[in-house]
């Protein structure tokens, strides 16, 4: 007999759906302007854009799927990749949500509380970028305005902030190393600055694994 | 039909396939609801979950609208709203429109006039970022199962594992904060603004935590990373003043 569908099983059978019939829509979008405008693109142009863009963000893509599908959940990781602003947004959410709930993220209410707080936090953001753009001519002096300029430039650190008290107080012997290694890499290292901090969060994670496991063999853990 | 960025048909396309992915979260939190009260989650756990990451998700959410502003210049309010609610980042799009604008010749604060232009920094922006949107749907399954079997195996090492990984991340970000110090040595301090906001906003997280625990302020608890962001934020705007 087989076995019943469990709730993680409709999980990705429906995200499967669901994220190849965006990702249909999103191609079509294109498609659906040339033949509205009767325009073709400019092929060389797009070559040389595409051959500026594709190689370096399709190896990122592909290593972001590694790094941060296991992160996310499976509910997570199918609305995540979709919504986008994973690592600014959505992770953080999820990771506060799950800590303020008190479940691990391996376990199945661990799944849960991340999906309904990136479910959530995916809604909201569309529905204020929604309003946003409905009222984007009242709305533009305000959201450039040259007061408020440096607390979007610093959102990230004030993020991070907040989110590495609650987990390296938690999980101290295990973000020393990491933590070291990113100082000193970002620090010393001049080509390495704000633009670059998405490639480096895959070392990071790697890295961490890497110290982890030796740690964790060792008995320090 | 005669182009223009913001003509009507470019928004019904975008609002048709936006409706989609907000369709998407509802039925996946729908769900996510309903198995949570089945396997026995509290409700006001289940609300205060709903709640807070609602509240935290206010400032991001304004910054990605910040970056539709900054792309709507070129590109027109249509394709920008696309972008950044579908997998967009400002980072990414704002480089992927400028390859495809450079190719064509085109300055990225001029508004794009031609429908060749448009179409083709459409195709540009999309097959760059397509790798997460196809790849994602065919291999979730197979990685949680991968770390399904981690898990299984030795399960202390599981919970290593994914706490591994999250500081990884959070470490990442915390050298971030950092890459701009040393311009401290010759007389630039701006670089020394990111390094305040985080402990400012590390301290008001404790204070939060503290409060939670000692005062009985349950309130605090749940909406210490909002605080915490906000704050933050805030706080950089007289560090800007004072550094720069």
């Amino acid at each position: 007999m087989k076995k019943p569908a469990t709730y993680l099983d409709s999980v990705h059978r429906d995200g499967r759906v669901w994220g190849l019939l965006l990702a249909f829509l999103i191609l079509c979008f294109p498609v659906a302007v040339s033949v509205l405008y009767g325009a073709m693109p400019d092929w060389g142009a797009l070559w040389s854009g595409l051959l500026a863009t594709a190689p370096m963000y399709w190896a990122v893509g592909i290593v972001e799927i590694f790094t941060y599908v296991p992160m996310l959940g499976a509910g997570g990781a199918y609305l995540s990749f979709v919504t986008g602003n994973i690592s600014n947004l959505k992770l953080p959410c999820a990771l506060d949500a799950m800590e303020r709930a008190g479940v691990k993220s391996n376990s199945e209410e661990g799944e849960i509380i991340s999906t309904i707080a990136i479910a959530v936090s995916s809604i909201v953001t569309t529905l204020i970028v929604i309003v946003g753009v409905i009222l984007i001519v009242p709305l533009t002096p305000i959201l450039e305005a040259p007061a408020l300029e440096p607390a979007f430039d610093q959102m990230l650190p004030a993020l991070f902030g907040g989110l590495a008290v609650v987990f390296v107080s938690k999980n101290w012997k295990i973000s020393i190393a990491p933590i070291i290694l990113m100082l000193v890499l970002f620090v010393f290292v001049p080509a390495l600055g704000r633009d670059q901090v998405g490639i480096m969060v895959p070392v990071g994670v790697l890295f961490t694994l890497v110290v982890s496991r030796i740690m964790y063999k060792k008995g320090l853990l | 039909m005669e182009f223009h960025v913001n003509h009507w048909a470019l928004f019904l396309i975008v609002g048709i396939i936006i409706a989609v992915v907000l369709a998407q979260s509802v039925v996946f939190l729908m769900r996510a609801v309903k198995r949570a009260r089945a396997i026995g989650i509290d409700n006001t756990v289940i609300r205060k979950t709903i709640s807070s990451s609602a509240i935290f998700t206010i400032a991001p959410a304004i910054s990605i609208l910040i970056g539709v502003v900054t792309l709507s210049k070129s590109l027109g309010l249509a394709l920008p709203w696309l972008r950044l609610s579908v997998i967009g980042s400002l980072s990414y799009e704002t480089v992927a429109a400028g390859n495809a604008l450079n190719g064509l010749g085109l300055g990225t604060g001029e508004q794009i006039q031609s429908a060749t232009a448009f179409v083709t920094v459409l195709w540009v922006m999309t097959l760059g970022i397509i790798i997460g949107l196809i790849f994602v749907p065919l291999l979730t399954k197979r990685i949680q199962g991968g770390m399904k079997k981690i898990e299984n195996r030795d399960k202390k090492w599981g919970e290593i594992f994914t706490n591994s990984m999250f500081l990884g991340m959070i470490s990442a970000f915390i050298g971030y904060v950092f890459c701009d110090v040393t311009l401290a040595f010759s007389g630039d301090f701006k670089g020394l603004i990111p390094v305040f906001v985080m402990l400012v906003s590390a301290v008001v997280m404790a204070i939060c935590g503290l409060l939670a625990k000692k005062a009985g302020l349950r309130f605090m608890n749940d909406y210490a990373l909002p605080i915490s962001l906000v704050v933050g934020m805030a706080s950089a705007i007289p560090f800007t003043a004072w550094l720069s």
